[in-house]
């Protein structure tokens, strides 16, 4: 159930790469855990990110997360429409992206987890 | 499930928004039986009550309940709870899961001063279910012999429930009508099924602690450890109909009515976020820059759509639609006094 076109990370994140560009979003299980989102706390375009910081939020009624970067690079746009519906992403969170980040350290997706690794995981 | 002052507690079943809207529409079904119970008995137990609790017991005919608090000298909360008048010298005290240990030791040294009267932790000779919602009376008068329709708001009584001996009792914690009901902890899974397959046509579900606590924040309902503690007094929690000043002294009293006197300084009231943010508990709330409260409760509600809280702020900044900011995640966000509760249900 989780798309094979992209690499996850432990903290359920999602990336798919396209040329040296990276949508990001949560995953399924991340939503799940979640329940219902009610707002996306986003950055900026232009923001520097490296591998692992936190670059927004994301909340429920329930609780708050944060949102772990993936890959290093800079954030070159942002999904203000999303933030504007943010219930979206418990609807379809793998269509959900929140930013896309030029890479600037591509080697990085190596440490990323494939489908089938991630899907393990969360069972 | 999560660890919850000993207990292991569902946070949710279906979805805590899914759960919130069913007990403001239909209805909802908690186990609460983590909640604690004392009670107090013996020729002197009324008066022992009426020196440690802060609301004016005496007012109670049997089969009556009260909200009222456990106060320290300071008039600060040691808890909050029900007393329940069972006879005229035994009382029924429902406490906190989390202050059961501290409020029984409390108890016993408070009541030493009196002669006749005996306190016991009953808390595990109860289980204790809470079915709230505007369809709650017609599911529960489907259960049992009592007239439900004669029963007001903070009354119960004793009989049975879907067979089961039980004491019935028109309260809750969500801002609806609806009924908690107490029952042998081994005949309580019973009773939940029974209840839910009674109520299943009404669109009855079971409801978790995340929809408890949004629930009675939009009905703002103080939740202790939050929104007050043995640091906040009465006053300041905006709890004064709970203080009986006209009974004689109590725990509590001088420091009260001392601050009665010179006036409060802070209190606790409702707000609303006033741009896309949402507050919650122990965020500072910020005027002119500087930090001059404090976030008690806050979330967006399911019904209310709303990012709400509750706060502590300077008297000077209590006036309804008073702006103040409250720093989240570094950044100052505008939020404007609201009275409360933010929560009414319908009357009728």
């Amino acid at each position: 159930m989780y798309p094979a076109d992209c690499k996850y990370t432990k903290d359920h994140e999602w990336i798919k790469i396209d040329g040296g560009v990276g949508r990001v979003g949560i995953t399924d299980f991340a939503q799940k855990q979640l329940g219902d989102v009610v707002y996306l706390d986003l950055p900026q375009v232009g923001r520097a990110l490296k591998l692992g910081d936190a670059f927004g939020t994301v909340e429920s009624v329930k609780a708050v997360s944060e949102l772990y970067s993936p890959v290093s690079g800079e954030v070159v746009a942002v999904n203000s429409a999303l933030a504007e519906k943010p219930e979206t992403v418990n609807k379809d969170p793998h269509g959900s992206w929140m930013v896309e980040i030029r890479l600037s350290a591509p080697a990085e997706l190596e440490s990323l987890l494939a489908v089938a690794d991630y899907s393990a995981l969360v069972k | 499930m999560v660890p919850f002052a000993g207990w292991d507690m569902p946070v949710e079943y279906s979805g805590l928004s899914n759960e919130h809207l069913a007990v403001r529409t239909r209805a909802g079904l908690f186990d609460v039986t983590h909640m604690g119970q004392v009670e107090i008995a013996g020729k002197d137990a009324l008066a022992a009550l009426q020196w440690m609790t802060s609301n004016d017991a005496s007012r109670l005919t049997i089969g009556q309940a009260q909200y009222s608090g456990l106060m320290t000298p300071a008039g600060t909360f040691v808890d909050d709870l029900l007393v329940y008048r069972f006879a005229e010298e035994h009382f029924l005290l429902v406490v906190n899961a989390s202050n059961v240990d501290k409020d029984y030791a409390w108890i016993v040294e408070h009541i030493r001063q009196f002669g006749d009267v005996t306190a016991l932790d009953t808390s595990s000779r109860y289980a204790l279910l809470a079915l709230q919602g505007p369809v709650a009376s017609h599911v529960m008068q489907q259960l049992t012999n009592f007239d439900l329709s004669g029963m007001k708001y903070y009354w119960f009584a004793h009989g049975e429930v879907a067979g089961v001996r039980a004491t019935l009792s028109r309260t809750g914690y969500t801002g609806e009508d609806g009924f908690e009901v107490f029952v042998p902890p081994r005949q309580a899974p019973a009773v939940w099924n029974a209840i839910l397959e009674t109520g299943k046509n009404d669109g009855v579900i079971p409801a978790g602690l995340g929809a408890r606590d949004t629930l009675r924040l939009e009905a703002a309902m103080r939740l202790y450890g939050s929104d007050i503690d043995a640091e906040t007094t009465a006053l300041e929690a905006g709890l004064e109909w709970i203080v009986g000043w006209k009974k004689e002294n109590f725990i509590g009293r001088d420091a009260l009515l001392r601050q009665k006197e010179s006036g409060v300084t802070r209190r606790l009231v409702g707000f609303e976020m006033t741009e896309g943010a949402i507050a919650r508990h122990g965020y500072p709330v910020m005027i002119d820059g500087r930090k001059a409260g404090v976030v008690t409760s806050g979330t967006q509600t399911p019904f209310l759509k709303k990012a709400i809280g509750m706060a502590y702020v300077p008297a000077t900044h209590t006036a309804e639609g008073t702006g103040v900011d409250v720093e989240i995640r570094g950044r100052l966000r505008r939020a404007r006094v609201v009275p409360l509760p933010f929560y009414t249900r319908p009357k009728g």
